[in-house]
């Protein structure tokens, strides 16, 4: 099933699809190493609800919901 | 002398790997046009000298963001004769997506695997060897924290210098192979140095490459024709990232071997974060971690232990003399550490520094300038205005330092990042990202230091609105002003609660800060908040040498700038509260016959709507003059009324009863100004608004104009915090002095809003066409 990633639910692990956007955001995304194929596991929201806490590649990258809301997950139901 | 660069992400040790090599001769400054560090020195132990470039720590070399372009600019224009890329070893994978991009510039190149006594900790191994082959570039393996490796990484380095190197790119095994070589095989034509990172990124449709090369991107276009991928189409930026991380995953990951599954233990970091972001503990923790930062820097009642044990002041002990007065030298030292409470750190630091050292020193100087036969006014420029302009100026170090330094130990560790991550839900709302909370929060403490920490902000304008608004985060300098014109007010009118005016104050300077700033993002600094895709580094310890090295570039910066604007600002502002219109030299008491009491008395009018101008009569121009004199330091402006208040006694026989004009707490000296001005509440209360909203000290404003690096930004903040003084002090005394005014501000303010929303478009006022 595919998802966005702002609509993770913590503790949630999926495959990268797709990443969209504006393109500055897009870049940002690929260079920190969300791209497809890498797998992304939602760890943690911030206390707000907003933003999120994910780990990718080995390390952890904070995120906003918004900015979250340009990758589509693959997500093993 | 060669150059080599450092290059390298952030949080890979790259600046614990510079102080190492470069150690004493380290030089810091800013890169041309940003406010950027620019640091290099000078590693001796090579054959010859090299100097070492540190670049700024990076990610990528995209076109995006001032850091990307000066660290690639740097790398093609200077031609460095080598690059050190630095790489996190416990993090290989994401850091070597830079080193495939250095890789295609012909510059020689060293891979200097840092990090690595982590990676054996975990009980891990990387096969250098293998990733030397891979890359085609010495890698050394080397720990910048335990200086392991660095002899070896910089023999190295030193020998691949001399040998040219040929660029090469992990992308020929991509769709996009052809079109490389054709633009690569056009360059070459065209006599371009370093044609294959030039041919990669005007592929990428980069946005400084297409500008340069518009001839060939007709080549691209032709190729993108008959060109669609499955999943990116024709869009090469991606496609070429991509590129780079499948490959990295498929080749260079590989040389890592985990011993175990360590997905399932905990680190210490991890469990560190566990708690410091938790979801409802999260908000408490930091802000008990930030009280201690205040209490540890500026409480002088350290842990509450005076209070608690209610311990007797050095009076009650006996130690003074009956002016108040230490006994003795040790009195004096005791009295910097201890009176009635123990001192915090920062509250000792400061006292030693200024009552022992700059004190001691300045009163000795002092001294001698009395004590020979020079002019009056040459006297008294040298003792009260170089002399006293320079140690206000030293005595803001210790706050400013302190302040650093813990600010520095939050940085260091990765929790600073975790409060950015904890706050920006919160401050999005205002158009800011959560990195914007900790300078606004050390504004509480002192100015400098807090304008100098918008640096962590990526987007100019965000960085911009957040410096303007810093100084009505109520500084410690500003607190004296609040306390004895509260003080007064309750001694005087016998009305009101002082700290409750005091604590009110403080409020007006938040709303100020929140209105001001939601007020210029939707005006002349707009735009969206910057993104805030970031790195959440691993905790861990901060290490002492760099936190020394970073305090060292702050004080060299500040006692520079206080050696020249600030003191010529100083010694201006002397000159004009001590030279009367005929150049006649004056003594402090005779300031009502000063060019500023001049100036003062001509501009009063201008004060008028905020209740200190024309309607106080004869000597109205004191408020006026006391806040020229605060722009110098803010304790200046209760000083100055004590000043005043001994020259209206003197030269215009005003009595004010038992008051004691020249009182330390200045509360006295206030309420002479109230009997002879007859001053009302609101234009009091107006009067400490204005203060603590209107340009900040000289010191401020030094940083602000060099963290603003644009002219045409610094003029507008000075305008701007001059604007926003004079609202919010018309204001206070309006609806203070009638309180229908109110409604007149209301309508204004709701006339703005609605003026704002139209010209931003959030409001249509065309009938919408029906289709």
């Amino acid at each position: 099933m595919e998802k966005t990633l702002n609509n993770f639910s913590v503790g949630e692990e999926g495959m990268v699809k797709r990443v969209s956007g504006e393109r500055r955001i897009k870049r940002r995304l690929f260079d920190m190493g969300i791209t497809p194929g890498a797998i992304v596991y939602l760890r943690k929201k911030a206390p707000l609800g907003d933003p999120l806490e994910v780990t990718i590649r080995g390390y952890e990258l904070t995120l906003r919901k918004n900015e979250a809301e340009n990758i589509t997950v693959e997500v093993e139901e | 002398m060669k150059k080599f660069a450092l290059a390298g992400n952030p949080n890979s040790g790259k600046t614990t790997l510079f102080n190492l090599l470069t150690g004493s001769t380290a030089h810091v400054g800013n890169w041309p046009g940003v406010t950027v560090d620019k640091k290099d020195g000078v590693y001796k132990k090579c054959a010859e000298n090299v100097a070492i470039i540190d670049l700024p720590g990076i990610y990528s070399l995209s076109p995006y963001t001032p850091e990307e372009v000066i660290a690639r600019n740097y790398i093609i224009d200077e031609k460095p004769e080598c690059i050190i890329n630095i790489v996190d070893a416990t993090n290989l994978e994401r850091n070597l997506y830079l080193t495939t991009q250095l890789l295609e510039i012909d510059t020689p190149m060293v891979v200097a695997l840092n990090m690595i006594d982590a990676v054996e900790k975990a009980g891990d191994t990387i096969n250098s060897e293998e990733l030397e082959e891979k890359l085609g570039v010495p890698v050394v393996r080397i720990s910048a924290l335990k200086n392991t490796g660095i002899k070896e990484l910089m023999d190295k380095a030193y020998e691949v210098s001399s040998k040219p190197r040929e660029a090469k790119t992990v992308l020929l095994k991509s769709a996009i192979r052809t079109l490389i070589d054709d633009v690569k095989s056009a360059l070459i034509e065209q006599n371009v140095s370093n044609p294959l990172f030039h041919a990669i990124k005007l592929i990428e449709n980069d946005e400084i490459e297409v500008g340069m090369h518009k001839d060939l991107v007709k080549i691209i276009d032709d190729f993108k024709q008959g060109f669609n991928d499955d999943i990116f189409g024709t869009d090469f930026e991606a496609l070429v990232a991509d590129g780079r991380y499948k490959y990295i995953s498929k080749y260079f990951a590989p040389v890592v071997s985990s011993k175990k599954e360590s997905k399932e233990k905990l680190t210490k970091s991890d469990k560190a974060d566990k708690v410091l972001t938790h979801k409802i503990f999260g908000i408490p923790i930091f802000l008990v971690i930030l009280f201690a930062v205040f209490h540890l820097t500026f409480s002088e009642d350290f842990l509450f232990l005076g209070k608690i044990f209610s311990l007797p002041t050095l009076e009650e002990l006996g130690l003074l003399t009956e002016e108040g007065e230490p006994l003795n030298y040790g009195v004096r030292v005791l009295a910097c550490l201890y009176d009635g409470a123990l001192f915090s750190p920062g509250v000792i630091v400061n006292n030693i520094w200024n009552d022992l050292l700059v004190g001691e020193l300045f009163g000795w100087l002092g001294g001698l300038v009395e004590a020979s036969n020079m002019e009056p006014w040459a006297i008294g420029l040298i003792n009260s205005g170089i002399f006293d302009g320079i140690s206000a100026v030293l005595s803001f170090l210790p706050p400013i330092l302190v302040l650093f330094l813990f600010f520095s130990i939050l940085e260091d560790s990765g929790y600073m990042a975790r409060i950015a991550f904890i706050l920006d839900r919160a401050f999005r709302k205002f158009g800011l990202s959560g990195r914007a909370f900790i300078p606004m929060i050390m504004g509480f403490g002192c100015s400098v230091p807090a304008m100098i920490n918008t640096r962590t902000l990526a987007d100019e304008n965000e960085k911009t609105a957040t410096i303007r608004v810093i100084p009505f985060f109520s500084c410690g300098a500003k607190l004296p002003i609040l306390t004895a014109v509260a003080g007064a007010i309750v001694a005087y009118f016998g009305l009101g609660n002082a700290d409750l005016i005091t604590y009110g104050m403080y409020l007006i300077g938040i709303v100020t800060a929140i209105v001001s700033v939601l007020l210029l993002r939707s005006t002349t600094l707009k735009g969206e908040t910057a993104p805030f895709i970031m790195e959440l580094p691993a905790y861990h310890a901060p290490q002492f040498k760099n936190l020394m090295a970073h305090l060292w570039d702050k004080v060299k910066h500040f006692i520079k700038k206080a050696f020249t604007i600030i003191l010529a600002s100083t010694i201006v502002i002397w000159v004009l509260t001590h030279f009367s219109m005929s150049w006649k030299f004056l003594a402090d008491e005779e300031i009502n016959q000063s060019i500023l009491a001049g100036l003062s008395s001509l501009v009063q009018p201008i004060f008028t709507p905020l209740g200190f101008g024309s309607q106080l009569g004869q000597y109205g121009w004191v408020f006026v003059v006391a806040v020229i004199a605060g722009l110098i330091a803010k304790e200046n402006v209760i000083a100055t009324f004590a000043t005043i208040a001994s020259c209206l006694i003197t030269s215009a026989n005003l009595d004010f009863g038992s008051l004691d004009v020249m009182a330390e707490n200045g509360i006295d000296a206030v309420q002479a100004m109230i009997m002879s001005t007859r001053i009302t509440i609101p234009a009091l209360i107006s009067f400490i608004a204005f203060n603590m909203t209107t340009i900040p000290c000289f010191a401020a404003v030094a940083t602000a104009k060099g963290e603003l690096q644009n002219s045409k930004r610094y003029k507008g903040t000075l305008l701007f915090w001059l604007l926003s003084s004079y609202i919010v002090g018309a204001m206070i005394y309006t609806i203070g002095s009638w309180w229908w005014t109110l409604f007149i501000w209301l309508v204004a303010i709701a006339l703005v809003v609605v003026f704002i929303l139209i010209k931003n478009k959030k409001i249509n006022l065309k009938p919408r066409r029906a289709k």
